[in-house]
């Protein structure tokens, strides 16, 4: 078992949090498991990424070599194109479809979407949309790992222990609507699957 | 015992602890940072008396963790590869009179500049130093060598370098810890003062003992587990030479087994009997290092053969830049193959200054007033606020070092340049801008200078400010006068207050200080949280 995954967005949207979850639950399935995050500079509203390599065998690269991701999960539509080069010719995106536009030059939404059509395998919604009938858009995270779930090798409910665990020191209110949130993203999947 | 996610920064802190550690004092730097952080979350949650402290700046740093090893306690100082300089006055004479209790001073290089100005090797320092040098290749490896660098530092009475690149501190992966060890009690050598006492009678002789030691350090090299031959059982072509980091990306293009003879190096100073070794196994010799092509020079001497060596220098590997997978794959001669391309729709999205952020005000106001003066230079500084450099507002002219801002402004004011304007953070204007102050204010130069204070370290994430709190007091202390010191909190309605203070003293012939304070507001969202999150347990 080998799924190399790049979780994409903006410095500030929270991918790691993603990557946490994940990484707890592959804690928990004994899988070997490396991370690379980005700090620094590029947390101020810059283009964040991180590689995320989850295997039964001990992991070499702390990095993804190009062509060979299986996943990449993305808060933000234009982020997500930006790490295609990484990507195997079968690999998923799972995206969320809403921009995040802190630049001047932001690329024409159409042409965008166009990109979008030219992929073999993808999910794209409104993350932000379904994280609201939670009452707290920063569910949003939780809603778009619920929707790469299928894809990322490890059990469901492996995941729903990673989030008691990541969650679980904020009370049992906040796992709760976590949970619920994973639930709602794993249905956006089979919505949205194209 | 049980298996910790940790970051490689936190393998190193954890480590630190594990082994008995007394104090770490570091100044922030990317990506350093999160080791010092580690240890102080768990210094506020255990009864053990760790020191876990930001000093002024990184000498203050290192020659404060020596003055603890002076004492007989086990000591580390971490800072990013730029901050080395700094602190390099210290390091290179620390290393001559050796330490008493185990010293570890960690630099976290950046290669490909992701947070830095320059990407410097700072094994160049071990070498210049004449110390021994980790270099781990795994999170794993950095746990296992700081855990063991302190036997070792006191065992050879020298501190040693641990050298990290910016991939090794920001990634996760699975560590095994081993058994916590007490800290050392207080304990003073005796007759130690030619040891620390470096005049030149004393210094020649610890000269002579570091040249001596030299033997020990490199038998340590040739018999360390870190450095290790792979071989094959027949003559190749190619043999590699494989550094820290690098041999990761070396592996992953070989999942099984090598097919050449491999030398990994993640101690120094190099192993020679290796190398020859490996030289005799092969035809021509492939270096990957993450950094200089510091192996791949001092190879061709060592060997002295003719021996053809493949690396950096020859355009085998990009002279500049981080190694990765598929740099390394190519240079192997492995094809990389990638069925996507960035699309041309994709656009760059560099990082800005926070949406009210107080170094926007300051921006903004200073903007408006310098269009006034066609010949203004403004010089900055390192920091949040060098994003000003940066659409919409290209409000600065430099950034060179910490400091730079007001001794640059001063030199080019003595060349003619009106107005000459400095823009300096306050972390560091205690870093290294309060002597460039005094300079100036020695020689009555022509500058402004505006220092924004948002009372914080905000660049690096929000680390405690040596000056919060003490900027007036410490200007009005090296000279300047009262005024034409000015505080003023940066807010939209002070804008025109802002805008009259910088013109007021652009047109003042001396040396006058702005010092626009407002907290970040990242920090302050943070500490605002901790609070809630406290009062909640
Ligand atoms: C010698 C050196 N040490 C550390 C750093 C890392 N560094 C870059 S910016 C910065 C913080 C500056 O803080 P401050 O001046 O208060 O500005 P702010 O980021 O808060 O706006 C640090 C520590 C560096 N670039 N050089
Ligand atoms: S982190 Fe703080 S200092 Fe830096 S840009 Fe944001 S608000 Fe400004």
């Amino acid at each position: 078992m080998k799924t190399d995954i790049i979780l994409a967005g903006v410095g500030g949207q929270g991918i790691l949090s993603i990557a946490a979850v994940i990484g707890k639950a592959a804690l928990e399935d004994g899988l070997y498991m490396k991370q690379s995050e980005v700090h620094g500079m590029s947390q101020r509203g810059g283009d964040v990424q991180s590689h995320l390599r989850l295997s039964d065998k001990p992991i070499a690269s702390d990095l993804i070599p190009l062509g060979t991701a299986d996943i990449i999960i993305s808060l933000e539509p234009m982020e997500a194109l930006r790490y295609l080069p990484y990507m195997q010719s079968d690999a998923w995106v799972v995206s969320n479809s809403k921009p995040f536009e802190n630049i001047a030059n932001y690329p024409d939404y159409a042409q965008l979407m166009a990109e979008y059509d030219r992929l073999p395998h993808k999910i794209i919604f409104d993350v932000e949309q379904i994280a609201k009938d939670f009452g707290t858009p920063r569910v949003g995270n939780v809603v778009l790992l619920g929707a790469a779930s299928p894809y990322l090798g490890i059990d469901f409910a492996k995941l729903e222990n990673g989030i008691r665990s990541i969650f679980g020191k904020k009370g049992e209110e906040v796992v709760a609507i976590n949970l619920q949130a994973l639930q709602a993203g794993r249905k956006q999947c089979e919505l949205n699957k194209l | 015992m049980k298996k910790q996610l940790l970051l490689g920064d936190e393998a190193i802190a954890q480590a630190a602890i594990d082994a008995g550690l007394s104090g770490v004092y570091s100044y922030p730097g990317t990506p350093s940072t999160e080791i010092t952080e580690y240890i102080q979350q768990w210094a506020k949650t255990s009864d053990n008396k760790t020191v876990a402290v930001w000093c002024a700046n990184e000498k203050t740093a290192v020659e404060t963790a020596f003055g603890m090893s002076y004492a007989g306690k086990r000591t580390l100082s971490c800072m990013k590869h730029v901050g080395l300089n700094v602190a390099a006055d210290a390091f290179m004479n620390i290393a001559m009179s050796g330490i008493n209790g185990g010293m570890l001073i960690v630099t976290a290089d950046d290669p490909s500049m992701h947070s830095s100005q320059n990407e410097q090797d700072n094994r160049v320092y071990g070498n210049f130093a004449m110390i021994p040098v980790f270099e781990p290749s795994n999170q794993q490896e950095a746990y296992d060598m700081v855990y063991e660098a302190y036997d070792l530092s006191e065992k050879w009475g020298y501190p040693v370098l641990l050298r990290i690149t910016t991939r090794m501190a920001h990634s996760r992966a699975g560590v095994t810890t081993r058994p916590v060890q007490a800290q050392k009690p207080l304990h003073l050598e005796d007759n130690s003062m030619s040891k620390y006492t470096l005049l030149p009678v004393n210094a020649r002789k610890r000269y002579k003992a570091l040249i001596e030691a030299q033997k020990v350090f490199e038998t340590a090299s040739e018999t360390s587990k870190y450095n290790r031959l792979y071989t094959v059982n027949h003559h190749t072509c190619r043999g590699v030479v494989a550094c820290g980091i690098a041999f990761n990306y070396l592996q992953e293009s070989y999942p099984d087994s090598f097919d050449c003879p491999v030398l990994k190096i993640s101690q120094y100073p190099l192993p020679k009997q290796q190398l020859r070794e490996l030289a005799s196994l092969c035809d021509e010799i492939l270096v990957l290092e993450d950094g200089y092509p510091i192996v791949e020079e001092q190879l061709k001497g060592i060997l002295n053969t003719g021996l053809t060596i493949h690396g950096r220098l020859d355009g085998t590997l990009p002279r500049d830049g981080e190694l990765n997978p598929d740099i390394v794959k190519h240079a192997l001669g492995f094809a990389v193959t990638k069925p996507y391309n960035v699309p041309e729709v994709v656009v760059a999205r560099p990082p800005a200054l926070c949406m009210g952020c107080g170094h926007r005000d300051v921006y903004e106001a200073l903007n408006e007033v310098v269009k006034e003066y066609p010949n203004a230079k403004v010089f900055s500084d390192i920091g949040c606020y060098t994003l000003g450099a940066l659409p919409p507002f290209r409000a600065i002219d430099s950034c060179i070092d910490m400091g730079a801002s007001i001794t640059m402004a001063r030199g080019a004011s003595d060349a003619g340049v009106f107005p000459a304007i400095a823009v300096i953070g306050d972390s560091t204007f205690t870093h290294s801008g309060m002597t460039g102050l005094l300079d100036c204010v020695n020689s009555n130069a022509n500058v402004l200078i505006i220092i924004s204070d948002n009372e914080t370290t905000g660049m690096t994430g929000g680390q405690d400010s040596a000056a919060t709190g003490r900027i007036h007091a410490i200007c009005q202390g090296l000279g300047v006068a009262s005024e034409h010191l000015h505080g003023v909190v940066p807010l939209k309605k002070n804008f025109e207050e802002l805008k009259n203070l910088i013109r007021q003293e652009i047109e003042y012939q001396g040396v006058s200080v702005i010092v626009p304070c407002r907290e970040c507001i990242q920090t302050h969202a943070r500490k605002v949280k901790e609070k809630h999150l406290k009062q909640q347990a």
